[in-house]
């Protein structure tokens, strides 16, 4: 995976403990990345998961989302990887799907 | 995905700083928010961290928490907070900003909260122009109390309270408070905004953004009205709950910036600095420096003197009294000044009590006075049983009348109106009949009477008139004692 | 100290500002506009804020912010303006907020009549609005005391962190009597808890929400212990010649002043008469009361009311002695003459120490 062109522009993580599956940003994802999990979670919510490919990065998932941190929305940057906080810090604050 | 890849990507959209990582104040699921899934609270909320987030404001920032569903909007926001009453939250505001002008408050109300209970709070701090920012959230139901009709409830909606759906004929129409606020001169922005799609999200966003960075600015009054879904009560999906936004709500309540000169609004000017606290006592007036030196009260007889003036209000009755006080005052005397107090107030009539003692002064009512000034004839008919044997009576009348004749007392009855007329002015009456009422009671000096009168009165050509009007009731007062001699 | 001629009404501003209050938020009503006005005059000119609001119901709620931003803050009102403001009361007194809400009473219920009255005694004594907390009172009965009772004020609602009542009637709020203030004032300070927008204050919250019963019924019990402590420590009362007293005369206020002349005027016959003024009503001055108790006869209390402070007085003396009550409402005062014959009558009396309570209502 050199090629960063073969990529998705963006990257959807959401957090399986916080989201209460409301399934806003099922509803408002312009490529239709997220779905609903079949499972229930710890709390009993079925909750939104992402498809794993496709996701442009845009941020509208995360505006409709009632949750301060349910969903995280990263980009694809140009640079060499590893060499900004930020991504570490993206990391820790939100749990990977 | 491997972590190389990850590595490859950076946080674009994630969980504002200005919310708490934690919310401690919550006593259980302290990693979510309180609110129903699909909330409209959780997306304001966010548009509201990222805001305070993007200015760079988050130290600043002071949140007032409503009554509502979003009573507990403490829990979240990592900025100072203050709770307050149910629907002054704008009085609140009004008075953190006055108190911490650096600081920026946000109003966070619901329907009820803003829109009936807090109606008058919300018109008048918009109409003060305060320098807060409002965010309304309009759900067009009550929720928290489990969904009876709010002012914003559209026509035929039902609630647990117009279960027949919302009548004109009974609850009247839905309240339109941006509309209605934009009527006012003094707000700088007001917008309604909904959260029916995606494209009416971006702009509540940006219309947020606006209203805090509007204080950011000093510019004044920003309120963002946000339709929002309420899927609980409204018995619907979120999903369901966001189309109707935007399908029905919005036909009720139509979008779009009802005010908006954050151009051209100039930056409201910062209060003027705090004077230096050693001046404090100066600007009151009560500072030592600059007071009138008391004359040394020792070594003199016993004094206690009791007035009690009477007559229509207009004719110098207070002014009188208070002259008599002031110098008793500077004489060193115990005083006490009581006006007329009352029903009999507003009635046209005025009078007042003052007692002038060398000890402490028990009552300042003056209930049987050494001496009566009936400035009319309904004064002295009220009070003039009132005077002990050997006090005095000072009538502003021409004669006594019969009933009021008294043969164990003074009086003394001239038409001071008249007397100060020839003066110059009738309405230095008051100080005639006061020069006749300290010859009766020699017990000031003049220049205690001089100096109460320099005091109070500052027009110099009054004061020159009352001077005069003084030394002729003294004079009046020494020709009817000589005449009572003459006539003995 | 320099003496000056000034209404009651005007001293209580100026001693609040040189106590450091620096934010007034009210609603002109007779008989304490004056007080009103003397703010909008002086605050603006020492940095601080005047607000005449939109109501009673908003201006307590500004004391809530201003109080919550840390800024030593008061109102002033009447009888139907104080009851529009127990909401904001309440809510300050669970929010552990200070102020000083003046209280110059008028004639009720509902519109009544702007004459003195002390019919305001049981709404701010007792408490007014809901749930479980007290105001401190005090009571002033001379322009003086309008003065030093409001700087007390200032201090002991920032010490208990709770709303403080001056609670006076027209005719203390009107009347003039000299008045000296302490030359050098008070600096305001922000206090620890105060949410002051900066980032030191970040982390605080001002609230009355307790949500959990056991988390609420700790607050309450805290406010208990606060109301405990300040009845060991603030409770006050004037006793006036009560040395060789048989007959104890109570009243407060206005009341409190006619009741010292009455009562000279019955030494002066060779009567035993003594006053005993409440200068706090809440806390009530209890032991004072208990005290005089072991060698006082019979306890009069004079009040412009149906017999508010009675109530109060009734369980400080718990049956040791009997209480007499003379009433005046309306706007009525007591007059000398009613109160000196009611005296002259029970002096005579020979009465054994501890009989049964009597009681003698002297409407008049």
């Amino acid at each position: 995976m050199t090629d960063a062109g073969k990529r998705d522009r963006g990257l959807l993580r959401v957090d399986q403990d916080e989201c209460k599956g409301c399934g806003l940003c099922i509803e408002a994802c312009p490529p239709h990345v997220i779905q609903m999990m079949e499972r229930l979670n710890h709390y009993g919510y079925r909750t939104a998961v992402y498809a794993g490919a496709g996701c442009t990065g845009c941020g509208i998932c995360f505006m409709v989302c009632p949750e301060p941190g349910a969903i995280t929305v990263l980009r694809l940057t140009n640079r060499p990887a590893g060499r900004f906080d930020s991504e570490a810090e993206g990391a820790k604050r939100c749990a990977g799907n | 995905m491997s972590n190389a890849t990850e590595a490859e990507y950076e946080v674009a959209h994630g969980r504002p700083k200005a919310f708490y990582e934690n919310f401690e104040r919550k006593d259980e699921l302290q990693h979510q928010t309180h609110y129903c899934p699909g909330c409209g609270h959780g997306i304001v909320h966010k548009m509201l961290a990222q805001a305070i987030d993007e200015l760079g404001i988050q130290n600043r920032t002071i949140l007032i928490s409503p009554v509502g569903c979003s009573v507990f909007a403490y829990y979240y926001f990592d900025v100072g907070n203050v709770q307050g009453a149910h629907g002054r939250a704008p009085a609140v505001a009004t008075a953190v900003k006055r108190s911490q002008p650096q600081s920026i408050v946000i109003g966070y109300q619901g329907d009820g909260d803003l829109a009936a209970i807090g109606s008058a709070e919300i018109l008048h701090a918009a109409n003060r122009g305060e320098n807060i920012t409002v965010i309304f959230v309009n759900n067009a139901i009550y929720s928290m109390t489990g969904g009876q009709v709010a002012p914003t409830t559209l026509l035929g909606q039902r609630s647990t309270t117009t279960p027949n759906g919302r009548s004109a004929a009974n609850e009247g129409y839905p309240l339109h408070v941006s509309e209605l606020l934009a009527t006012l001169e003094a707000p700088v922005y007001i917008e309604r905004v909904g959260l029916g799609d995606n494209r009416q999200v971006a702009q509540a966003q940006h219309a947020v953004r606006r209203a805090v960075e509007n204080q950011v600015r000093g510019l004044g009054f920003s309120l963002v009205e946000v339709l929002s879904p309420c899927p609980t009560i409204w018995k619907m999906s979120p999903v369901e709950a966001q189309h109707w936004v935007r399908e029905v709500m919005e036909k009720t309540f139509p979008l779009g910036a009802f005010r908006d000169r954050t151009k051209d609004a100039p930056a409201k000017a910062a209060p003027p600095a705090a004077p230096a606290l050693e001046d404090i006592s100066r600007i009151l007036g009560v500072a030592d420096e600059g007071a009138v030196e008391e004359i040394d009260a020792e070594a003199k007889g016993a004094v206690d003197l009791q007035v009690r003036v009477a007559g229509f209000g207009g004719q110098g009755v207070l002014l009188l009294g208070e002259v008599l006080a002031e110098a008793g005052l500077h004489a060193g005397l115990q005083v006490s000044w009581l006006p007329s107090y009352g029903p009999e107030m507003r009635s046209g009539t005025s009078n007042c009590h003052v007692r002038l003692a060398r000890e402490p002064i028990d009552s300042p009512l003056v209930v049987h006075p050494d001496v009566l000034v009936a400035m009319n004839e309904p004064s002295l008919h009220k009070f003039c049983a009132s005077v002990p044997p050997g006090g005095w009576i000072l009538y502003n009348g021409e004669t006594v009348p019969a009933e009021c004749e008294r043969k164990d007392l003074h009086i003394l009855a001239r038409p001071f109106t008249h007397v100060a007329d020839e003066l110059g002015d009738g309405r230095a009456g008051n100080m005639v009949i006061l020069g006749a009422l300290l010859e009766a009671t020699p017990i000031l000096p003049q220049a205690s009477v001089d100096a109460a009168l320099g005091q109070l009165v500052k027009n110099p050509r009054w004061l020159a008139l009352d001077e005069r009007a003084l030394a002729r009731g003294r004079e009046l007062l020494r020709e009817s004692l000589q005449g009572v001699c003459h006539d003995g | 100290m320099r003496r000056q001629l000034m209404k009651g009404n005007e001293a209580i501003v100026k001693s609040a500002i040189l106590s450091g209050c620096r934010g007034f938020y009210g609603y002109p009503i007779t008989p304490a506009s004056e007080i009103t006005e003397a703010a909008a005059q002086y605050l603006p000119q020492v940095g601080g804020v005047f607000l005449q609001a939109e109501s009673e119901v908003a201006a307590i709620n500004m004391l809530y912010g201003a109080a919550a931003a840390g800024v030593r803050v008061m109102t002033a009102s009447s009888g139907p303006g104080i009851s529009l403001m127990q909401e904001g009361i309440s809510y300050m007194a669970g929010a552990e907020l200070p102020c000083v809400i003046a209280d110059i009473t008028r004639g009720g219920p509902g519109l009544g009549n702007i004459a003195a009255e002390q019919g305001d005694y049981h709404q701010v004594v007792k408490g007014g609005g809901h749930g479980n907390y007290r105001t401190l009172v005090l009571a002033p009965h001379s322009v003086q005391e309008m003065a030093d009772l409001t700087a007390l004020a200032f201090d002991l609602a920032d010490r208990y962190r709770n709303p403080v009542v001056v609670l006076a009637d027209g005719f203390i709020g009107q009347m003039m009597e000299p008045v000296e203030f302490p030359q050098t004032a008070t600096e305001p300070r922000l206090p620890k808890w105060a949410v002051a927008g900066t980032e030191e204050s970040r982390g605080n919250l001002i609230s009355s929400i307790y949500l959990e019963p056991d988390k609420l019924e700790a607050h309450v019990r805290q406010l208990e212990a606060k109301y405990y402590i300040a009845q060991q420590r603030e409770a006050r009362a004037e006793e006036w010649r009560t040395e060789g007293a048989e007959v104890v005369l109570v009243g407060y206020g206005i009341v409190a002043r006619i009741l010292k002349a009455v009562a000279a005027e019955a030494l002066a016959e060779g009567l035993k008469v003594g006053v005993l003024r409440p200068v706090t009503l809440y806390p009530f001055p209890t032991l004072q009361f208990q005290k005089l108790a072991e060698r006082v006869r019979v306890f009069v209390v004079v009040e412009m009311s149906n017999g508010q402070m009675l109530e109060d007085v009734r369980l400080a003396l718990n049956g040791a002695r009997p209480v007499e009550f003379l009433s005046r409402v309306g706007g009525n005062v007591p007059s000398h003459g009613e109160v000196l014959e009611l005296v002259r009558k029970l002096a005579r009396q020979t009465l054994p120490a501890r009989q049964p309570e009597e009681e003698c209502v002297g409407h008049v």
